[in-house]
């Protein structure tokens, strides 16, 4: 079986592009077509949500299942507050045997969030811990158990890294901790602080991180003013400088979205001069029309072919 | 301590609507301590039940006792004659006390009359707060004295998470985060080694997670 092409990409010391696909709320296979169709030759490979903000959504796994169908690479995303660790692996190594090739490990947001707060969530291990599982899978063979797998998922292993949390100094020490518990790439939270992004990468490069990991950097293109007071605001562990909600305002209401174009160009025109940052990760939240337009003009279209 | 709160005055209503004779039995440890269940609380709980009933056309006899600890047999049997004159008990207890009326005396319903919420402790005056969740196997030396399984909402052993900010975790502006106060401890205590440190995933076999437990105390057996 192949092996990621993100991976590949990375390796080779190409920037790469990845993009977001959110399942939708429903059984409608047409809804992650559609969505993926947009995406399919603008991104090396493509993240799907798992219950993203705690909405319950199709599975993550299906809906990487769909995109390979469709010859997209996906990075299936996987949370540890709804599944407990015997669940999480089995759906590891369901995905494996279907071709998937990529994960990124997260704990998700908090169930009170979504669209059932009545539920009971689980956090039997958090995403630290699902990290040194696949990655235990990969070079031991081994499930958490210790058992040894007939044919054990051999995955390119992904985590997120949020520069903008607090306590920031914390931050890079947890990015560390990521690296070392089996982080192969990173994807950043979306980065409108670039002054803070910047602290982050540097407190990185001192510490010898960034030599050890690929790190993608995350953007999300503003649609409104609205959009960028409500993600300062509401959006927990974000920041959006007070400079650019009064640049979003700035601009007549029909061309805001325009504008959240422009800064989110910008924004991969900046961490593109950045050394360190090996790609980017574009989330254009219900918005994933948009990202052809970004990579083009971005000058990084057309992406490399599959070797 | 346990702490709990009083079940609102229309939902015991609800609850004691079958008899026209109950007792009601008050604890005189935690849910005292907790204004949930105390002497005081039963007495208050009585004249609010009786007054109510009464507007509603209703009559019932309410017996009041409260005892030391219901969880306890020595004390508990010191309300045998109360609850056997008795067509119910609601009790002011934890849940605990409540299984333990319902145990010992098979002829009587045991009817609750408090939410058992947690064990916590008086944070200030009239404000309880969640410390431990009995997780079976205790981890407070390793985090400097915060429990991660109770207080991070998250249960996370290797947090923050990426929802920290300004020191409030990101279910509600009215929770710490519970890492941010790990990290400010371990800063006070110089122990910020431990911050880069791994803990891998917890065995749960202690918790609830592996079943009812049970405590064998050989030494106390007689
Ligand atoms: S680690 Fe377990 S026993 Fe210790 S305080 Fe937390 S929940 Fe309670
Ligand atoms: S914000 Fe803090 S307390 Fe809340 S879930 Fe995250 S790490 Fe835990």
């Amino acid at each position: 079986m192949n092996g990621s092409r993100l991976k590949q990409i990375l390796s080779s010391g190409k920037f790469a592009v990845t993009a977001e696909c959110g399942p939708p709320r429903g059984a409608n296979t047409e809804v992650v077509r559609k969505k993926a169709s947009f995406l399919k030759d603008c991104a090396d490979a493509v993240n799907v949500t798992d219950n993203q903000t705690a909405i319950v959504r199709m599975s993550s796994l299906a809906a990487c299942a769909h995109l390979m169908q469709m010859g997209i690479e996906p990075v299936l995303q996987m949370v540890t507050r709804d599944r407990n660790r015997i669940a999480l692996q089995s759906d590891i190594m369901g995905a494996y045997s279907l071709g998937i090739r990529n994960i990124l490990c997260l704990t998700g947001d908090h169930q009170t969030f979504g669209s059932q707060p009545d539920a009971l969530n689980v956090f039997d291990i958090d995403s630290m811990n699902l990290l040194h599982a696949v990655r235990t899978m990969r070079e031991v063979g081994t499930d958490m158990s210790g058992y040894k797998l007939d044919v054990a998922p051999r995955m390119f292993i992904g985590a997120a890294a949020n520069p903008f949390a607090d306590p920031f100094e914390y931050r890079v020490i947890r990015l560390a901790k990521k690296i070392a518990a089996g982080a192969e790439f990173i994807q950043t939270q979306c980065i409108y602080d670039m002054k803070r992004f910047k602290e982050w990468i540097k407190m990185a490069r001192e510490q010898g991180l960034t030599e050890k990991v690929h790190i993608l950097a995350g953007v999300t293109p503003l649609k409104s003013a609205g959009m960028a007071k409500y993600m300062a605001a509401k959006v927990p562990g974000m920041i959006v400088p007070e400079f650019l909600i009064k640049r979003m305002e700035g601009v007549p209401k029909e061309k805001a979205a325009e504008e959240g174009m422009k800064i989110c160009l910008e924004t991969i025109q900046e961490v593109r001069q950045i050394p360190e940052i090996h790609g980017v990760h574009i989330m254009a939240i219900e918005w994933e029309e948009k990202v052809q337009e970004i990579v083009k003009a971005a000058g990084l279209f057309p992406r490399p072919q599959p070797v | 301590m346990i702490v709990g709160e009083q079940k609102p005055l229309a939902e015991i209503k609800n609850i004691v609507a079958p008899y026209s004779k109950i007792l009601i039995l008050g604890c005189g440890t935690c849910v005292k301590t907790c204004f949930a269940g105390g002497e005081d609380e039963v007495a208050t709980l009585a004249s609010a039940l009786r007054l109510s009933m009464k507007k509603d056309g209703r009559e019932i006899k309410i017996d009041e006792l409260t005892v030391e600890r219901q969880c306890e047999d020595e004390f508990l049997r010191q309300a045998a004659s109360n609850i056997s004159g008795s067509e119910a008990v609601l009790s002011l207890a934890c849940g605990a006390g409540v299984q333990m009326v319902a145990d010992r005396f098979k002829k009587t319903p045991a009817l609750p009359g408090v939410n058992t919420t947690f064990i916590g402790i008086l944070e200030k005056q009239g404000l309880f707060t969640e410390k431990c969740l009995g997780c079976g196997d205790c981890v407070l030396d390793r985090f400097a004295g915060i429990c991660p399984v109770t207080c991070c909402s998250k249960k996370l052993l290797n947090g923050p998470c990426g929802g920290s900010q300004n020191g409030k975790c990101e279910v509600n502006s009215d929770i710490e985060c519970a890492w941010q106060n790990i990290i400010d401890r371990y800063k006070a205590l110089g122990q910020m080694d431990r911050l880069t440190a791994y803990y891998p995933a917890r065995d749960w076999r202690n918790s609830s997670a592996g079943g009812l437990r049970k405590l064998v105390r050989e030494d106390h057996v007689i």
